[in-house]
């Protein structure tokens, strides 16, 4: 029997994990390598296979027009948005890109939305958790930053749609962190979750009440991570070279790559040693090298690292609470290590924060917690619920180019709204309606979600029809338009225009094209069954070896039964499902009058009186024989 | 904000979809299962009376008890039409307990359920009115004096900022008329409650005369106090450039 199981997956900027509950525990599945992260790095390879995480990575540095990271960044975003990424990223836009259209990244000569690039990670994860059970994975719960917009998150429910996964529930990553924590302590009180990652920032306040985790507010900045602190040392490494060396390198993306390489190391080694050194060999042979003490670091690092102090003010403000009234405070992300944002965190909240959680996994064991609610809950999770809320208030464009705010930031989700409209002309038959997302009060400065048409309102004079439009943010975060025109009681149709996004026939266009990828899948699912035949043939057979019958074999039966054993065995380890199953018949065929007698005796015990349950022959599926299992069904 | 403007009617107890038994409004009380969502107002989506004054902490209790039965986590694995009915069902619970919850929001609701429409305060909605003179708020009389002086000072603030010169007395001023503003902003809280008693008194009696009567007292200070409170916002703006 399969068990529908759903994973909990952390979508990071730099790393990505995949995680379940086992029993009252949630885990992170490691990869075939042994790692519980998976980089997030897609590459093309030679004969233009793409490859993910660690094997991926080493193209980052010899052929870096082949990989991509960091594509986080890009999810639901449009070419403006993205121009410092662009500066900054070894990335390339299409050739024949269009400033309006959904990002397309090149890789070689191929090019892939954010969202495809993405679906690759997931892919990854997923058939790292199918090795691991033995059985194919199909449901998710994915996280995202808690200041996702609304295309950022419907880019990543794209993703996993791309990828053959169905997204239960996008999680925001500081509450599913707060779950992790929250699992063991079940105590009630007000807690912030601090999570500094590779390119987001995330402040959340929670207030936990026996086993309701009720977000209170939610602030961060979606363009701001450990990214920017790397980027920054770079800078300083291009300017010393061009400067002591004379060689301009900033154009040469495989020496920037591994400059990159060099100053991630130099970071993570600054969080425990008090100084680090640069160590680049350029391509001349000549060798770049600088020490670097931890407090020129810190020093380098505090514009980048003091931005975290705006949106942890306001989320403050707007949850009416004052530090004091805080009672934990909890780290996640890989940026938290950094000593100096530690401090910070100390003294904003004036309390020493948690770290027991690896900041790395807490995300993902958060996420594993909410999948397992959502599939009916275990002793562990038995009266957890998570209500979260939207982090940006939902506006329409009105007369002047305001945005009216129907949705205000920080509700409770799901929340909905509802607006009238009507028409300006006779017999008019179209409204159009433009929804934003933001905070400010002109429709310009918020970003702009979609534009809606309402079409075929039934011609009458301006101003009669009363066309009512339901606004719905849905669990995910996520918008739902619907429209009625009220007096003729009529579902006025919608035509949606994302302005960041993909549309339903992109996406499912999508899913196509990764039909080569779908066959190592099918093929990868059917060694995961013959397996799984495998082990059930192989534990009946344990069960008949136990049965008077098996005394009735001769020697020589049993020898032989013993050797299609081992072959079986022998067999399973292979990535060749015809070779499993090519074993699977002869044990069968090798079987067949152990299965005859065992059935000749399990009638006779019948015939004797006994109860067929009080036989060893076990239940029907998982006898030895196919024949015998159906005369038993 | 418009919000739904069915009536009032509490849901008689109907059998369940799933069940049979008879149940409650939004959950069968029998088997648990979340049902098909019915118009009513947020007051009788918590099973309400129509008054104002509400105790926050079982407001609170019930908003919880009733998440456990209605989020959609919970149908994660149900048919899509309960899962469907769980996010109206939810979405209605959130969107009336953030309403009720907030006693100047749960008044302006009431008032809606009245038939009153009160003006958009948003800035950009006053800004807008200014802009176009369509509609002028009109200045709460006991406040003419105040605003005449405050406005002629505000403007004064502005000359001198743009000619980039200070003046600490004026500053002081308006920190002062902000104080004022002030206390008259908290004062209002205090009379808006004697007017939720007033309106809890008759709330079940069918004097139309009589419930007009505390309806235009309530929005008349709903009025006043957007009033105030944009006044407040243009001086912190004047002081803050």
């Amino acid at each position: 029997m399969t068990t529908d199981r759903i994973v909990g997956i952390d979508l990071g900027t730099t790393n990505s994990l995949v995680g379940f509950m086992q029993g009252d525990t949630p885990v992170i599945i490691p990869g075939e390598d042994g790692s519980n992260l998976v980089p997030s790095v897609v590459a093309l390879d030679e004969s233009d296979k793409i490859i993910v995480g660690n094997a991926a990575r080493k193209y980052l540095i010899e052929t870096p027009e082949r990989a991509v990271y960091s594509v986080k960044r890009l999810m639901g975003r449009g070419v403006e948005d993205i121009q410092e990424e662009l500066k900054l990223f070894p990335l390339r836009l299409a050739d024949d890109f269009q400033a309006r259209e959904v990002l397309r990244i090149k890789l070689g000569d191929e090019t892939f939305t954010p969202p495809e690039i993405s679906a690759y990670i997931l892919r990854q994860l997923k058939r790292n958790a199918e090795r691991f059970f033995g059985a194919t994975v199909s449901k998710a719960v994915v996280t995202v930053p808690a200041y996702f917009n609304d295309a950022q998150r419907q880019a990543t429910k794209d993703a996993g749609r791309i990828a053959g996964l169905e997204v239960l529930r996008l999680v925001n990553e500081p509450t599913a962190a707060s779950l992790a924590y929250g699992l063991d302590k079940k105590q009630n009180g007000i807690v912030a979750v601090y999570d500094f990652g590779g390119g987001t920032f995330d402040i959340s306040v929670l207030r936990l009440h026996d086993g309701i985790f009720e977000v209170i507010a939610t602030n961060g900045d979606t363009h701001l991570g450990g990214d920017d602190i790397d980027n920054l040392l770079i800078r300083i490494a291009l300017d010393d070279i061009r400067g002591d060396l004379g060689a301009d390198v900033s154009r040469r993306s495989e020496v920037v790559a591994a400059i990159r390489k060099a100053v991630i190391e130099v970071k993570i080694v600054l969080s425990s040693q008090p100084s680090a050194k640069l160590d680049i060999e350029l391509p001349d042979g000549k060798r770049y090298q600088r020490e670097i003490t931890r407090q020129q670091f810190e020093e380098l690092a505090a514009p980048v690292i003091d931005r975290t102090i705006a949106p942890c003010k306001q989320v403050m403000k707007d949850a009416g609470l004052r530090p004091e009234q805080i009672d934990e405070v909890v780290l996640v992300g890989g940026s938290t290590r950094i000593p100096r944002v530690r401090a910070l965190v100390e003294q904003m909240f004036q309390r020493k924060p948690h770290t027991e959680l690896n900041p790395d996994e807490v995300v993902t064991l958060g996420a594993a917690v909410q999948a397992n609610i959502l599939s009916g809950g275990s002793d562990a999770t038995e009266n957890m619920l998570l209500l979260d809320v939207t982090p940006l208030s939902l506006g329409i464009e009105v007369a002047g180019g305001v945005t009216d705010k129907i949705i205000l930031r920080n509700s409770t989700i799901p929340a909905s709204a509802t607006q009238h409209y009507t028409t300006q002309v006779d017999g008019q038959a179209n409204v159009a309606i433009h929804v934003l997302q933001g905070e400010r009060e002109l429709a310009k400065d918020c970003r702009s979600l979609a534009r809606f048409d309402l079409k075929g309102v039934p011609p009458m004079s301006a101003g009669m029809p009363r066309i009512e439009v339901k606004f719905l943010i849905d669990a995910n975060g996520i918008l739902h338009v619907s429209a009625r025109e009220q007096r003729s009681g009529k579902e006025a149709e919608i035509e949606v225009q994302p302005s960041y996004g993909l549309t339903d026939d992109q996406v499912e266009s999508m899913i196509l094209e990764s039909f080569d990828q779908a066959e190592e899948d099918f093929r990868q699912r059917q060694v995961i069954e013959a397996r799984n035949e495998a082990q059930t043939i192989l534990a009946a057979l344990e069960k008949g070896k136990k049965s008077p019958a098996w005394g009735q074999l001769t020697t020589d039966e049993k020898q032989r039964i013993a050797k299609l054993e081992r072959a079986l065995r022998e067999a399973e380890k292979a990535e060749e499902h015809h070779e499993i199953r090519g074993a699977i018949d002869a044990l069968n065929q090798g079987t067949t009058r152990l299965a005859e007698l065992m059935m000749d005796s399990a009638v006779t015990t019948v015939l004797k009186g006994k109860n067929m349950d009080e036989t060893d022959l076990g239940e029907g599926p998982e006898s030895p024989h196919p024949v015998a299992k159906a005369e038993f069904e | 904000m418009s919000t739904d403007t069915s009536t009032a009617t509490v849901a008689a107890a109907q059998a369940c979809w799933s069940c049979g038994d008879m149940r409650a409004a939004q959950f069968c009380t029998s088997c648990g299962k979340v049902q098909p969502p019915k118009p009513v107002d947020y007051f009788t989506f918590f099973g309400l009376p129509q008054k104002l004054n509400l105790d926050a902490s079982v407001l609170e209790r019930e908003f919880y008890s009733l998440s456990r039965k209605l989020h959609p986590d919970i149908y994660a694995r149900h048919e899509s039409q309960e899962q469907e009915w769980s996010l109206e069902q939810s979405s209605r619970l959130n969107d009336a307990y953030r309403t009720l919850k907030d006693p100047i929001r749960r008044t302006e609701y009431l008032l809606h359920l009245e038939g009153v429409e009160l003006e958009g305060q948003s800035k950009a909605a006053t800004d807008e009115a200014r802009k176009t003179g369509v509609k002028k708020q009109i200045v709460p009389p006991d406040l003419l004096e105040e605003v005449f002086e405050l406005n002629i000072q505000l403007e004064e603030l502005r000359v001198n900022q743009k000619l980039g010169e200070k003046d600490p007395g004026l500053v002081e001023e308006l920190q002062k008329h902000r104080a004022v503003l002030g206390s008259k902003f908290s004062a209002l809280f205090e009379e808006l409650k004697s007017y939720w008693n007033e309106w809890d008194a008759i709330a079940d009696s069918s004097s139309t005369e009589e419930r007009r009567t505390v309806r235009d007292k309530m929005v008349d200070l709903l009025n006043r106090r957007s009033y105030i409170r944009n006044l407040v916002r243009d001086v912190n703006e004047a002081l803050e450039n």
